[in-house]
């Protein structure tokens, strides 16, 4: 048995230690918010957050995450409604959609660290995420908008 | 202006739901039914009153419309509700869009592609929506006693001014259900429109946002199994042996075995297209116990030698032969290059082009190559399948049901009617998803495990076992006279399996002397659409030899294709020109403003121009490149383009910033190369793709306004992006691109951060240009 805590609240799994985190979120916790893009830390759809930390879940053993506070997409804001969560729907960024909680995911450690980021900062935070579908303008424009959001609001 | 009037009494979807005296239709999905751990689910399922096949509303004026199409990221979901609002005259900040069920019979032809999403459903929409209104006012005429003609309605209301009256649809919708559809019903002017032509917001946007589940990879049922299929190492091989002694004690594993897709002499559908027939399965409790399993699968492989296929479709049943070499991309290289010196079909000949070349003053000739690309939707290929012996239940990323269903009925030996297909929000189509196979793969496999199974492809197998973009050459040639006038234009085109060329297209039309040419080789790599298929390619090179003759004969490359479509207007050469030369004519004006063309404080950036016309509409872009770092960057791009009607211009916006995007990126790095019938890039690693870091600072779209019924936006603004590139990277450099990609062909030397002037390319006479 493995106990985590996600999004605040605490499970316990039985599987192989050596599962990525996003197999254990996805198929044992119905948390699949979490995407599989590649499964090899090149395409970012699978970004969560461990104790704070942008890490690609594809590649994180589940016993690493094991009594660490991990943050998924859905528990990045209790009502979804994170400045980025907000900025993204008014800036309307997504077109398929698969991308963006990585993305997202993602951008808030750079909100977090940054609290006025610039385009070069966001390219290179923003980077490792892929979008196929091309919404990285929308993506760039959505941080600088979260970034003003989060500004008013604190 | 008077409204416009039609005839609706054909159309089989406006007929009111049998479930007469306003029966119930209970609504539940699949998604209302997945509920995440710790989040209350929503029993949102109240009475819906089915006014036709599109629109339900309940008693108290909840108003749901039914989007019928595939949603792959294009925004059918929040915009082809749109239209049926604007028509029903609904409130659409209060209306509730839900992805209708697979029914062709209500939902009409439910097919993502070609563009043709808002092409196909604009007057269908429109009608249903409208239809729905009148036989609402009607119910309220009827109620109040008074003429249907003294009644208005607004946002959902009902309004009798003489009277005072006014009730809400939602009053009158059980009544109007079983009202008979009328004959003729009046649209709007579009001038009048307030809804279309307004953009909002993407009605999945939270749900995006939050993680909820969408898409295919998502969906989930009690006793799920996880199937994968273990393809042989590459195109031209195949099983000969397999021993899962090991893979079988592994965790969680339930079962190893062979299955065939189809069975011998099956007649394939258009497109079921499918990279292998025999299925090694391995199926498996969860995701990852698969995946390490599959690594202990031993397997023995051979070359599968030539293969017969039997194709159905359009043109009749024929047999194909598919070749079982193991293909490199070198050899294929080579045998490209053989073919294009070969006779071809000739696909269109106008005046004597033969004649026009012989009295040339000057020709110029040059050849363009690009190679296979692999589809790389972010959401991997996959299924859910529940097959029993009475029905089945199918759910995933489709984009063409109404294509895949029969096939899949046949191989299922079960009636279409216990088939039941859900479409969930696709992580990408691009073309792809059109191809049922895996679809199929998903319910043989369900069938014989009897057990509700997802089939998932790794992005490996993804990439590796695709439907891609076919490799594609073509020698395009112009013939000059002594005073530099386009006198003939030849283009001989070619590919691996089939040629590029769509031979009425733009300059057909403009030249004298026109003749178009096409070839083949037949190959086992298996091809299929790619967002804008066959024009991905021509608009790169078209596009580029354009700009090439507009230098050779000392024009702005703007102003040749404008005296180009001039004389197609008014002089067309021949028969069946596709395009509209004003329509085409008016995007290049429109970029060549909005970009400020001419303007000296553009001449900083390397600027390339191309513009293209595919699906029934027009895109214009022009590329602004500077340095970054020693490597060529699009900075800025502006978009002209004519799709007809807009109907939300903030998300159609989007959808062209991202062809440009997607443009870019396949321009500089898209490449699929083969080693023996294996490919050679296997996840992101070695396919690269765009990143954040590579777009560019703003995409500034423009949309020609008209009145025209909407022509489609989904591909046309794609392909001229390869062209515009690959001309701004010949301003940058002084040295045309003919390879795709152009990333690796880039001259090496850094470059200085400041523009280089041009050098003149030496044009070559009556001479094919060195490979
Ligand atoms: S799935 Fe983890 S980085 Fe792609
Ligand atoms: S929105 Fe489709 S991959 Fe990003």
């Amino acid at each position: 048995m493995i106990t985590l805590n996600i999004n605040t609240k605490t499970y316990n799994v039985d599987v192989d230690p050596n599962t990525p985190l996003l197999w254990v979120l996805r198929d044992e916790l119905d948390l699949v918010g979490t995407k599989y893009g590649c499964g090899v830390a090149q395409c970012g759809a699978c970004v969560v957050h461990l104790n704070g930390e942008a890490v690609r879940s594809c590649v994180t053993k589940v016993s690493r995450a094991e009594g660490q506070k991990v943050v998924t997409i859905e528990g990045l804001a209790e009502k979804h409604d994170h400045p980025l969560q907000v900025a993204w729907q008014e800036v309307d960024v997504p077109q398929c959609g698969y991308c963006q909680s990585g993305q997202i995911m993602a951008a808030a450690v750079l909100l977090r660290e940054n609290k006025n980021p610039t385009d070069a900062d966001i390219d290179a935070a923003m980077s490792g995420n892929i979008c196929r579908c091309g919404t990285y303008l929308r993506i760039r424009s959505a941080i600088h908008a979260a970034a003003e959001l989060q500004r008013k609001t604190t | 202006m008077t409204e416009q009037k039609t005839s609706i009494n054909r159309r089989s979807f406006l007929k009111s739901s049998a479930l007469a005296g306003g029966g119930l239709m209970l609504s539940f999905t699949w998604l209302s039914a997945f509920k995440l751990p710790g989040e209350a689910g929503k029993p949102d399922v109240p009475n819906w009153i089915e006014v036709n096949g599109y629109i339900k509303i309940t008693a108290d004026n909840v108003i749901k419309i039914l989007n019928p199409n595939p949603e792959f990221g294009q925004n059918v979901m929040t915009s082809l509700p749109m239209i049926v609002a604007e028509e029903l005259d609904a409130d659409w900040q209060k209306v509730v869009v839900e992805m209708g069920p697979h029914d062709s019979v209500k939902l009409g032809p439910q097919f993502t592609g070609g563009s043709n999403s808002v092409r196909m459903y604009w007057k269908p929409l429109r009608e249903a929506g409208a239809a729905a209104r009148t036989m609402l006012m009607q119910a309220a005429a009827d109620t109040w006693k008074v003429p249907a003609e003294e009644l208005t309605t607004n946002a959902g209301l009902i309004v009798h001014p003489k009277s005072m009256k006014s009730g809400t649809y939602g009053e009158f919708a059980a009544k109007a259900a079983v009202i008979p559809v009328p004959k003729e019903i009046k649209l709007k002017d579009p001038v009048k429109f307030k809804v279309v032509r307004s953009s909002q917001k993407n009605v999945e946007g939270l749900k995006i946002v939050s993680g909820k589940p969408l898409f295919g990879l998502d969906y989930k049922q009690e006793g799920m199994l996880i199937a994968m299929i273990v393809h042989p190492p590459a195109f031209g091989m195949k099983l000969k042996s397999f021993d899962a002694s090991e893979a079988l004690t592994m965790a969680g594993i339930k079962d190893v075995f062979l299955q065939k897709l189809y069975p011998d002499g099956f007649e394939q559908g258009g497109f079921d297209t499918r990279s292998f027939n025999d299925m090694l399965v391995i199926v498996g409790k969860s995701t990852w116990q698969v995946m390490q399993a599959r690594k202990k699968l031993k397997a023995q492989w051979e070359p599968a030698g030539d293969i017969k296929d039997i194709i159905g479709g359009r043109g009749g049943k024929k047999e194909v032969i598919v070749p079982g070499e193991l293909e490199s991309t070198d050899a294929q290289h080579k045998k490209m290059q053989e073919f294009a010196s070969k006779p071809a079909q000739q696909l269109r000949r106008d005046g004597d082009p033969e004649t026009a070349f012989k009295n040339a003053a000057q020709i110029i000739e040059r050849t363009y190559n690009a190679p296979f690309l692999a589809h790389n939707c972010l959401e991997p290929i996959n299924f859910f399948a529940h097959v029993t012996a009475e029905k089945a239940l199918v759910a995933g990323p489709l984009q063409a049901p109404g294509w895949s269903e029969p096939t899949l009925a046949k191989l299922l030996n079960l009636p279409a009617d216990k088939i039941e297909i859900q479409m969930t929000r696709m992580g990408g189509g691009f073309g792809r998803r059109a191809y049922g196979h895996y679809l199929y793969e998903a319910a043989i496999i369900s069938q014989k495990l009897n057990a509700p199974v997802k089939l998932m492809y790794t992005r490996e197998d993804d990439m590796t076992y695709g439907i891609y973009r076919p490799m594609y050459t073509a020698i395009y040639r112009a013939a000059l006279d002594a005073n530099k006038n386009l006198v003939a234009f030849h283009v001989k085109g070619g590919g691996i399996p089939e040629h590029p060329i769509h031979a009425n297209r733009f300059p057909a039309g403009a030249v004298d002397n026109y003749l178009a040419e096409g070839w083949q080789i037949p190959s086992n790599i298996t091809i299929g659409a790619f967002r804008a298929p066959r024009s991905n390619f021509n608009a790169a090179a078209e596009q580029s030899f354009l700009d090439e003759l507009a230098e050779a004969m000392g024009k702005d490359p703007i102003e040749l294709r404008l005296e180009l479509l001039q004389r197609a207007k008014e002089k067309p050469v021949g028969k069946n020109n596709e395009y509209d030369a004003d329509r085409y004519a008016g995007i290049l004006k429109l970029v060549k403003e909005k970009s400020g063309w001419n303007k000296a404080e553009n001449k900083k950036y390397s600027r390339g121009i191309a513009a293209y016309f595919c699906h029934n509409s027009y895109a214009a872009h022009v590329v602004d490149l500077t340095m970054k770092n020693g490597q060529p960057y699009v900075e800025r791009v502006f978009s002209a383009v004519d799709c007809g009607i807009v109907v939300n211009p903030d998300a159609a916006t989007n959808m062209v910033q991202g062809a440009v995007v997607d443009g870019i990126g396949n321009a500089f790095y898209g490449k699929l190369t083969h080693k023996d019938g294996a490919a050679e890039q296997t996840n992101f690693h070695n396919y690269r793709i765009i990143r954040m870091n590579e777009a560019p600072k703003k995409v500034e779209v423009h949309f020609v306004q008209n009145n025209i019924d909407p022509t489609g936006l989904g591909e046309p603004p794609f392909p001229p992006v390869f062209g515009a590139v690959a001309n701004a990277l010949y301003r940058a450099y002084g040295k045309r691109l003919y390879e795709q990609p152009y990333g690796p062909q880039i001259p090496q030397q850094t470059m200085p951060d400041v523009k280089r002037k041009p050098v003149k390319s030496k044009l070559i006479l009556n001479k094919r240009r060195a490979q």
